[in-house]
């Protein structure tokens, strides 16, 4: 390690994020990295792998989800996708027949398409993770991707999804198939019939990753919808933070209910943050709530609480078991605890105009960020993926963090969701994505809500 | 989901924990579970699989350590310890070969030995997670210690190692074989001839986990000391984090240096927490911790520090790249924080005398406990696994969790760990556990260390508790 000899740098605490940072001659240095919720030193390409209805693009997009929520800049490429922009109108199967020689070019040129895309992302565009959704299936083509990582410096990291069960290739046909831009002029029979027969065009010539042809590259073999897993050679932190998550998800059907503790003392003072008892409305609510858990005839369901009063006191209406997760409290306001938001701009006006230049970035002092609520709530979406039917009874800010990443939310939208008191939201995992029911369960309460202000200098006080 | 219209019970909070409980008349309420690291709904049996020299009693030792570190209760159950403590003195392989009767009857008697402590430990003493340390070469043995889990509502989960890299083994034997109670009197020659026999002892009735007719079986196989791992079944949250944990670690030789910042504007007026500078001996014990690491002339040194300033400027010194985490910021005192002892004493009595009472599960006014910092602390651990050698520049209390973790103490010990100023310890994974250097270097800083006291006079509430 170099021996450096200069004198220690100044340090200064950024304004907005309260993180320190050095400074040389006014300006900011190097040397400091900020812990992310991991660090990626060089580009990742993961490459999906499979036949066609393996759950290639289900598990690209949750993954790229996934990443982007916890900080990771992800995107997804879709070579399917790049084909149905060249070739504006599927005909059939016979385009994927192995000897269509048309056929053949104009997918190689669909994914070099997708390859230069990568290329750019990770390397023009600041992108950490880039994955390449296709089948994959030859041992030729992957060699090639794995070449075209190399020239570049990116690591590659394969995802195979082994599947042969009938039922559960039908199933994904039906959720994801017969939707398809490919087959919006098909009855569904018809779609299904040519879906398994472009199924059988590739089935000749799959190669699936071998334990020892293979043994050399960095890869996760699904097999059975996450009966059992392979693994190999994984390589950093990013590939393990990846199986991880594979190896957490499932595609049993459930719902995840989200709701705010009852309206609270607090609240009605128009005050944040500390740990009051629920109002008379807030009661009200929770009441309210239990009969409408009840209503729902929901099987095996978890409630999860924070540690505060009062999500716990709104959980003991329900009258059933619930688990407290201090990781769910409330954002930490620091010193604004339990003020108003006119006594913060009061006191510290220039912390209240901070927060608004970029909500999602701003720790107040003493306190949270919505970037830090993030990292401590990982834990919970990783143990929601692994769970069935929950409630998760929580805070305004927890909620929308939980809510971005079942709805792919970015982080400059993340703190103006609109979760508003004594609504319960309920979302069901559909096709690619996450159908949400909003559910106001007839109590009154205040508004909490605080749009971006729309256009100020940042010196004028706000109405 | 059963309809209670029952009133909704009081929440009292617990003055220790400072978390809210349900009380119905008087007395505590069931319904209300705090969400430890993880919740283990029933006790779960871990098997080891492996023949002699793949790791398995390293890879018992490390997770058991791993999982009461995060608050799992479990203890590891060594079967060749019980024919240790039964056959006191060790001949020879010969013990071993498949026919040798007396041994057979010696070895299942110590394996049912040890499954009656599993029992013992798990449905009797409040155990979570039970290790089965032994060989479990045999299906047949597999399917006893299996039906015995279910007979008693336990959850199986088998851990096989796989290695067939004569160098690998070679070095085992040399790390934790040569040493064994059972070659005391061998030189390493005869041991490790003696040993290679024994191991020829298992091959020809070694049948490993098997995709196909093992399908049905929980388990994870670790192939190669890490390379890749063959996942089957996964049934819960606890499984899951073991399996995690378990391909994270690794057995590369390396180090781990645990150091505080250095003495802070606030150390030296007996003031705890803040977001002081360094002092000015703060600032010489940075110049002498870049000289110190540059002596030790590190590969590849990673130094990690938390987000506030005094462990930053610390790290400014060695002027090499550094990362910041916000999970090893020092605990936060919550109302407490910037008081000294003496003010906490004077403006909270109680706290004063509860955190003496039970220093681990404490947790400060708006603050935290040292249980809360552990869970904080835990991606902390799995990282330094995964890495190789690392400086991690960090507080009081952080520093005593993560000694902890890597010196296998108990909670009731955790929070009078002594990390004084101005000291690194030096980590060094040897055998099954890790060796430990203090180095002092040699610049004076006040001793911010308070010891358990001695007797604690506890009197009505309405009085202080005043500790002796």
């Amino acid at each position: 390690m170099a021996a450096a000899a200069s004198p220690a740098r100044e340090l200064t605490q950024n304004p907005l994020q309260k993180t320190w940072e050095p400074y040389d001659n006014g300006l900011p240095a190097g040397h400091s990295a900020q812990r992310g919720v991991c660090m990626t030193n060089c580009p990742t390409l993961i490459v999906m792998v499979g036949l066609p209805a393996r759950g290639k693009t289900y598990i690209s997009k949750k993954l790229t989800r996934y990443l982007n929520w916890i900080g990771v800049p992800t995107k997804e490429f879709n070579v399917g996708q790049y084909r149905r922009d060249l070739v504006k109108k599927y005909k059939s199967f016979e385009f994927f027949l192995p000897d269509n020689e048309e056929g053949l070019k104009i997918r190689k040129q669909c994914a070099l398409a997708a390859l230069n895309d990568v290329r750019q992302y990770l390397s023009e565009e600041n992108g950490h993770v880039a994955v390449f959704d296709a089948t994959n299936t030859t041992r030729e083509r992957r060699e090639t991707i794995y070449k075209f990582g190399e020239e570049n410096g990116y690591k590659t990291f394969f995802v195979e999804s082994v599947c042969v069960d009938p039922e559960v290739i039908a199933a994904n046909i039906v959720q994801v198939k017969l939707g398809s831009p490919d087959y919006v002029d098909c009855s569904n029979d018809e779609a299904t019939e040519d879906f398994m027969k472009r199924i059988e065009c590739y089935k000749n010539s799959y190669e699936t990753l071998d334990e020892n042809l293979d043994k050399d590259l960095s890869y996760i073999k699904i097999m059975d919808v996450g009966r059992s897993y392979l693994v190999n050679r994984v390589m950093d932190h990013i590939q393990s933070r990846i199986v991880y998550y594979l190896m957490n998800i499932h595609v049993t059907p459930r719902s995840i209910y989200l709701c705010r503790h009852g309206e609270s003392e607090l609240n009605l003072k128009g005050r944040i943050g500390g740990d009051p008892g629920l109002s008379v409305r807030g009661k009200e609510f929770a009441k309210s709530l239990a009969q409408f858990i009840n209503e729902q005839n929901i099987k095996d369901l978890k409630v999860w609480t924070s540690q505060m009063k009062r999500t716990i006191q709104t959980a003991e209406a329900l009258g059933v078991p619930y688990e407290q997760w201090k990781v769910l409290n409330e954002i930490d306001a620091g010193v604004c605890e339990e003020m108003t938001y006119e006594e913060i701009q009061e006191n510290y006006p220039l912390e209240f105009a901070l927060r608004d230049q970029d909500k999602y970035r701003y720790r107040y002092p003493k306190g949270e960020s919505y970037e830090d609520l993030v990292q401590r709530l990982e834990p919970v979406i990783m143990e929601l993926e692994r769970q069935e039917n929950v409630l998760v009874i929580c805070h305004q800010a927890v909620m929308r963090c939980l809510l971005a990443y079942f709805l792919d939310k970015p982080a400059e939208q993340l703190p103006y969701l609109k979760c508003p008191l004594h609504t319960v939201l309920k979302l069901t995992p559909v096709a690619y994505g996450c159908k949400v029911e909003s559910i106001f369960l007839n109590v009154e309460a205040v508004n909490t809500h605080r749009d971006k202000p729309e256009a100020w200098t940042g010196r004028e006080k706000k109405p």
